[in-house]
């Protein structure tokens, strides 16, 4: 498995979830990598149960934000968690295959809940390395 | 923060003159060191608020202000729709109507000291707290529609409480002009196992006692004594509020520009109160305001429900319900003249002064009760508006501690474990479904609510009444 390429970094109230990725559906599989740990550690959240997810956006920015408020939309209405994400971009459509169980207080501790990903820190990028990069706030 | 960046008025008053595309100056209230330690995001958004088309006199921040999404979290600002004016998505939030709600409990902290821990348990038991959590109650289409409109009031019909609890509610327990149709089907879906489920993060019920009493005249009328037990609620309108946050939020970004709004910042997603988005999303944030106070409703008769299993025959009457995150129109007298504004409040608290009309009779006297609630461990305050905080700030006050330190560095810095046990030494029992939740809402991780009561006090925002002592906490 390769290595995790996303991070979290610092807001006053809240928590930021940064991406990193070869790709702009890379850097946004990351930066679920990312969200879903704000939850949980990953290593819990076993991908036994998959969904299918769409969404549509005029730029990445807003993409960025959209997928995210899917996770949250589907955490909620499925009561489950998150850890293996499938992302193909054209354009800006995204597609993805999510998959997680469902969360558990006992299993899973989850900390949070995130009530949803903001336009605060929105970024989606590249770097000086050629790495895209996708990040935002959620509000939590 | 740079003091330098301030005219500073008197002890508590800092302000920003209007320069660049400020159409009014802001003013942050808080004493020095508040103001020093905030972060210089409070500035920059505080000002940002100030370009808003059709604000009125000031953006304001509150003394527990810190770093929000678009405004300030404890940013009020007013606008006048026949000027322009604007509502906005991120000026309300995404956990639209968040709020505490505070009951009498008729009991005494002796009472309930050797029963606290066969409480806390039941109050576990018997309120949903946590991520994932669901409540008892599901609704259908039609009784989802119902509860958008009817609120505290749908509730009650439902048997959660009783007709006497309306007058201790803002809006008597109902906000008007609330419409069922301008809220999504995914906001009402994720919705619908989550009537009353106290939620994650900040949300809390903890049972406390009044240990400290500033004013007894006022504290008679609110019938508050050292030594009596009451209960605070912390909790808003859950996955609906937050789905109606978001679709919105994206929504007045992408069209703000249509409707020729320049944003410093997209986060202030904003549209004309006078237009199709702008009375759309008032329609909805008031189903959504519906929607925790109908919850709030659920959970307090919950609580009653466990406070009868310990306490036989326990009666527990509402002090008073208080929103933090709402726009409302309301009547304030500008520069001698009374004018209808959609006053935003983002963490921030209504506190009318004493005889206004929307204050129940039994208190009017007082002004409205002002539910501050503090960090887990630490304190909370009631205060109550004054007539001066009109002037000061479309009568509003602060909501509580704000954090000091990022859920990162708190998780970083203590655990858990560590946490409950240190507070059980204080005699503070924590109930909570995540260890790694409580560590992310250390007591340390806020800033020192005192220090922010007091500002709000010395400012005449509102009058500290009383300081409470948490018991028991239920942790989301």
């Amino acid at each position: 498995m390769s290595a995790p390429r996303w991070e979290h970094f610092e807001h006053e109230a809240d928590i930021g979830v940064r991406g990193y990725g070869d790709s702009v559906a890379e850097a946004f599989k990351q930066a679920a990598l990312a969200f879903s740990s704000v939850i949980t550690e990953l290593d819990k959240i076993e991908p036994t149960t998959c969904l299918s997810v769409e969404c549509e956006a005029p730029d990445y920015d807003v993409l960025l934000v959209d997928w995210l408020n899917e996770l949250v939309y589907q955490m909620a209405i499925e009561r489950m968690l998150f850890s293996t994400f499938n992302v193909v971009i054209s354009g800006c459509y995204l597609e993805a295959e999510i998959c997680g169980e469902k969360a558990s207080q006992q299993k899973h501790q989850p900390a949070v809940e995130i009530k949803g990903a903001t336009f605060t820190e929105l970024k989606v990028f590249q770097n000086s390395n050629d790495e895209w990069v996708a990040q935002c706030i959620v509000d939590v | 923060m740079d003091l330098n960046l301030f005219t500073r008025r008197d002890e508590t008053t800092w302000e920003i003159p209007a320069v660049g595309n400020m159409r009014v100056p802001a003013i942050i209230y808080a004493d020095q060191a508040l103001i020093e330690a905030m972060d210089e995001k409070v500035y920059e958004q505080v000002t940002n608020v100030a370009t808003l088309p059709g604000i009125v006199n000031y953006s304001y921040a509150m003394p527990d202000a810190h770093w929000g999404y678009g405004f300030p979290i404890g940013g009020v600002a007013a606008f006048d729709p026949e000027d322009g004016g604007v509502v906005s998505a991120g000026g309300v939030g995404f956990d639209i109507s968040c709020g505490v709600r505070t009951l009498h409990t008729g009991l005494r902290a002796d009472q309930i000291a050797l029963e606290k821990d066969a409480l806390a348990d039941e109050l576990f038991r018997t309120v949903p707290a946590g991520v994932g959590s669901t409540g008892h109650i599901h609704l259908n289409h039609k009784q989802m529609n119902d509860m958008l409109k009817g609120g505290a009031q749908w509730a009650i019909k439902q048997g959660y409480g009783f007709d006497e609890d309306l007058e201790r509610i803002e809006e008597h327990g109902c906000m008007a002009g609330a419409d069922p149709s301008q809220v999504s089907e995914r906001a009402k879906h994720r919705q619908r196992n989550e009537m009353g489920t106290l939620g994650s993060g900040n949300h809390y019920l903890e049972v406390q006692h009044v240990d400290e009493v500033y004013d007894e005249h006022l504290a008679n009328i609110f019938n508050l004594h050292q030594g009596d037990v009451v209960v605070s609620i912390h909790c808003g309108s859950r996955g609906l509020g937050h789905q109606i946050g978001t679709e919105f939020l994206r929504l007045m970004a992408t069209s703000a520009s249509k409707h020729g709004i320049v944003l410093p910042d997209r986060e202030l997603a904003c549209a004309p109160i006078n237009s199709a988005v702008g009375e759309s999303y008032l329609g909805a944030m008031r189903a959504a305001i519906n929607c925790a106070l109908a919850n709030r409703q659920i959970i307090t008769h919950l609580t009653r429900e466990a406070f009868s299993m310990i306490f036989p025959g326990s009666h527990l009457p509402l002090l008073y319900d208080v929103s933090h995150n709402t726009c409302k129109l309301e009547s304030h007298v500008v520069d001698g003249e009374k004018r209808k504004l959609y006053v935003h409040r983002k963490g921030a608290t209504r506190a009318f002064g004493p005889g206004h009309p929307e204050i129940p009779q039994a208190l009017r006297d007082a002004g409205q009760p002002v539910l501050i609630g503090g960090s887990m461990g630490t304190c909370s305050y009631i205060l109550a508006g004054t007539t001066e905080s009109e002037q000061r700030a479309f009568s509003s006050a602060c909501h509580g501690a704000g954090r000091a330190m990022s859920r990162r560095k708190a998780t970083k810095q203590w655990r858990g474990s560590n946490i409950i046990d240190e507070l059980a030494h204080r005699g503070i029992i924590i109930r909570s479904p995540s260890l790694r939740g409580v560590a992310e809402e250390a007591p340390l991780a806020y800033k020192d609510v005192s220090a922010v009561v007091d500002a709000a006090d010395h400012a005449g925002l509102a009058r500290k009444v009383a300081r409470l002592i948490p018991m028991v906490c239920v942790k989301g």
